[in-house]
């Protein structure tokens, strides 16, 4: 009925929601991952205790020990909401699928070497259950932190953690030809093989913290920063450099999504231990507490794989991450 | 080289892909590592009898999903250009977003956070995973309705309180504490509650009329998050379904139990959709079907033969049912009654039905309407012609467990007002009827807790005594409720209407 009038500027009566220009201050115009982590969570009137927890509220700020003036302040510098998420993993996804199939057409796994085949067989295979548990675990971390922000930005985690797992189950299907012994063999070494049990028993360990801070400094930055690594670099490194460059191929995408979940990782970190010393305080006390656990099991498996370079590449690895926890004040 | 490998099947596959990366553990008991999902006595034996009802790996779902957000995107981008809020029906049209924004958004939040829980919570890793994907999916949904509906708040009222009156308003307890009711039992009742009463039985009721409402009355954007929401709802269906019918062949001491929520859940839905039929009749300018036509096809037909399938499992027919059915001829203008006296105290706009409106009501209605709500609309109509519109000094009693005012009659008398008492410990708490009384009796010690909003607001809990008070506690203007006729939405939909003549 009215053209011009829709090419016509139509008079707004106000730029957004109250509370989010409560948030930004009025003026400011809010971008979609603003409008949609801010206030989002009920604040107020719950109507019953948990039945599963009934000394605290449905959403409860006393979750975790760490003490925010905001919680809302634990945002994602990727600033993912659902859209952007789906359109960016479904893009990378895409490239990821070219190389797999390639990789399985060529049938470019069958000509490395022996030792080579061994390694992915025992080492890259049996850590789809460690993807697994993180999966489980940011899960935790979505279900019980508090406000939007960590939780919305957990679930998205705990998604990317059951693709890496499906990716790492893929790699060992494109091995053995479909035939899922590899499979079961890789379960047996984690289940089994002393060379695993260290980071089994961190994760099981993991899987009972209540605190969801503390389980998302154990698993998105301690576990996550001596593993991946391990795994997606220096192992990478190891078989590429001695003829299986085919292996890069399927693992990039774990390279890629390191570098890109560590951004939120270590934001969220950063904004907690600036908020106060005592905040600061009690994630070194975690990071004493969980480190050397993470770091004897991680050795455990250097020791099998890298035989007399485990010292350098296990010291390379905890060089990095003390720089980065000096970087965000977890480390003096 | 083309290679010869072995083939395995979409379904080996996502064994493999999910159930397969689980394991039991040694280092911690699975008791403290799955603390939540015993204590409601249901038994499960053998878990891995579990049918995945989707066989969805992440790389499809990615690839699925962003497909899907790229195109409904596309479009509210173009609402938004386009102003297309100028091309909805009428302005009298927004109220039922507002409703959906204020009462319903806020329940595809809480489905998010409730189902990580489930997704965490349940010890079967295939369960685990199919509610790892509907809480994403309802993270999806609050989000692509609160960028949908960010448009609409920028011409038009009663959106912009929306995070404030979610927890504080007497007419939002209603959704607000049926999904905090679900939230905060266990695991296995939450998902019979929300996947499988829900969902599965009364989706239909729900999401139907206000999808096809919206694409009725032009409302572009909300449809298109609507029809694009639709197939990640046919998945959580099938989640509700499987989990019912899982949990009745794992043990036969299940079936007490569940049928127990079954009951219990087919009532507290029945008595919030009252609240989305009563939108349904009075909300949209160009109709969709009556309250009873939905009811009919949804519930009688459709909820019935379900039923008619579980016998087999030794479930019978959800009680009150026929209560439901006998109140189909009444709910919803006994509900818009209320709404409209106490339209000033919440952030919306009402109206009387005009004569256009009033015939189709009597069409679907007949006697009933005929004899009882049209002489009360018509005798309202005359006050508001004196300059007296009608609005209730005092808030209404509500239902201790479904919080909707008590304005219910007697199931065999629709002239005479029910309310039922039970006494727990010493205190007195009132139900709109039998199927909410039972509710009450069940769980005492639950719903004594519920936070009665008129009890909070006489006792000086919400800002004040008052009803003016408690309007400024909400953070609700005077332009932001009461008459449609008249308000700062009405003006401006004329106003544009008069631009567009001019034209
Ligand atoms: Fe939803
Ligand atoms: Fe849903
Ligand atoms: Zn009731």
């Amino acid at each position: 009925m009215s053209i011009d009038i829709k090419t016509a500027a139509v008079e707004e009566k106000r730029i957004t929601f109250d509370h989010i220009a409560r948030k930004l201050g009025e003026g400011k115009k809010p971008n979609r991952y603003q409008e949609v982590v801010f206030g989002q969570q009920p604040e107020e009137v719950f109507h019953y205790r948990p039945t599963w927890d009934p000394e605290r509220e449905l959403y409860d700020v006393r979750r975790t020990a760490i003490q925010m003036q905001d919680f809302e302040d634990l945002l994602d510098p990727r600033q993912y909401y659902y859209a952007t998420y789906v359109i960016q993993r479904s893009r990378q996804q895409e490239s990821q699928e070219k190389n797999y199939s390639v990789v399985e057409k060529r049938g470019l796994l069958d000509n490395i070497s022996d030792e080579l085949k061994e390694n992915i067989k025992k080492v890259v295979v049996p850590f789809r259950h460690a993807e697994w548990g993180a999966n489980m675990n940011n899960f935790h971390i979505s279900s019980y932190g508090f406000q939007t922000p960590i939780a919305s930005a957990a679930t998205m985690q705990g998604m990317d953690r059951l693709g890496n797992a499906q990716y790492l189950t893929r790699i060992g299907l494109i091995l053995s030809e479909n035939d899922p012994a590899i499979l079961d063999e890789a379960k047996e070494l984690w289940l089994h093989d002393p060379m695993w049990q260290g980071l089994r028993k961190v994760i099981e360990d993991s899987f009972v913290i209540e605190d969801w801070f503390e389980l998302h400094l154990l698993q998105n930055y301690l576990l996550d920063g001596v593993f991946h690594p391990l795994l997606f670099q220096h192992l990478e490194n190891h078989i590429v450099t001695r003829g299986g460059a085919a292996f890069a191929m399927l693992t990039e995408l774990f390279i890629d999504w390191y570098a890109e979940s560590r951004r939120w990782t270590d934001a969220t970190i950063k904004v907690a231990i600036d908020e106060s010393d005592q905040n600061s305080k009690l994630m070194q006390s975690w990071t004493e507490k969980w480190k050397p656990e993470v770091v004897a099991a991680a050795q455990r498996i250097a020791d099998a794989v890298f035989a007399d370079q485990s010292e350098e590449v296990m010291r390379s690895i905890l060089d990095e991450l003390d720089d980065r926890s000096r970087k965000l004040g977890l480390l003096n | 080289m083309a290679k010869n490998q072995r083939r395995l099947n979409l379904s080996q596959k996502y064994q493999l892909m999910t159930r397969g990366l689980d394991w039991e553990t040694t280092y911690q008991p699975m008791d403290k590592v799955f603390p939540y999902d015993k204590y409601e006595g249901i038994k499960i034996t053998d878990w891995d009898k579990w049918q995945d009802p989707f066989r969805l790996t992440m790389d499809a779902y990615w690839k699925y999903q962003a497909e899907k957000e790229r195109k409904l995107y596309a479009i509210l981008d173009s609402v938004v250009q386009n102003n297309s809020q100028q091309n909805i029906s009428d302005a009298r049209y927004l109220n039922a977003v507002k409703i959906w924004m204020q009462g319903v958004t806020p329940l595809e939040y809480a489905a998010f956070r409730g189902f990580n829980m489930l997704g965490r919570g349940f010890r079967g890793a295939g369960a685990r995973v199919a509610c790892q994907f509907q809480a994403i999916d309802e993270m999806r949904h609050y989000q692509t309705q609160v960028h949908a509906f960010a448009h609409y708040n920028k011409f038009f009222n009663g959106f912009n309180q929306h995070a404030r009156i979610r927890d504080r308003a007497w007419y939002l307890s209603i959704p607000k504490s049926y999904f905090e009711d679900a939230m905060t039992a266990g695991p296995f009742e939450f998902i019979t509650a929300i996947s499988f009463s829900f969902e599965y039985v009364l989706t239909n009721l729900l999401f139907m009329p206000f999808v096809s409402g919206a694409a009725h009355n032009g409302d572009m954007a909300t449809t298109t998050f609507g029809f694009s929401a639709q197939s990640d709802e046919s998945r959580h269906m099938t989640l509700g379904l499987e989990i019912v019918k899982f949990m009745l062949e794992q043990h036969e001491d299940n079936v007490p139990i569940v049928q127990e929520w079954l009951d219990k859940w087919f009532w507290r839905g029945y008595r919030l959709l009252g609240l989305i039929g009563t939108m349904m009749d009075y909300m949209l300018p160009k109709k969709v079907m009556s309250w009873r036509q939905a009811w009919e096809i949804y519930w009688e037909e459709n909820g019935v033969a379900l039923f008619n399938d579980l016998a087999r499992y030794g479930i019978r027919m959800p009680k009150h049912h026929e209560t439901a059915t006998r109140e189909k001829y009444r709910i919803t203008h006994e509900f818009w009654s209320t709404i409209y006296q106490f339209s000033h105290a919440t952030a919306l706009y009402t109206w009387l039905p005009d004569e256009e409106e009033m015939d189709w009501l009597c069409a679907e209605y007949g006697e009933l309407f005929e004899k009882l709500y049209k002489p009360r609309y018509e005798y309202w109509r005359e006050l508001d012609a004196r300059g007296e519109r009608f609005f209730q000094k005092r808030l209404p009693v509500v239902c201790n467990v479904c919080q909707i005012p008590i304005f219910h009659t007697y199931p065999d008398d629709p002239c005479k007002n029910i309310c039922l008492v039970s006494e727990y410990k010493g205190t007195k708490h009132q139900m709109c009827s039998e199927g909410c009384k039972d509710i009450f009796d069940r769980e005492p010690e639950k719903y004594c807790q519920a936070y009665i909003p008129p009890q909070q607001i006489y006792q000086g809990n919400c800002g004040g005594a008052t009803l003016e008070d408690y309007r400024k506690w909400l953070h609700i203007r005077d332009e932001d409720a009461g008459e449609y006729y008249g308000s700062e939405d009405n003006q401006l939909w004329e106003k544009w209407q008069a631009e567009a003549a001019r034209v």
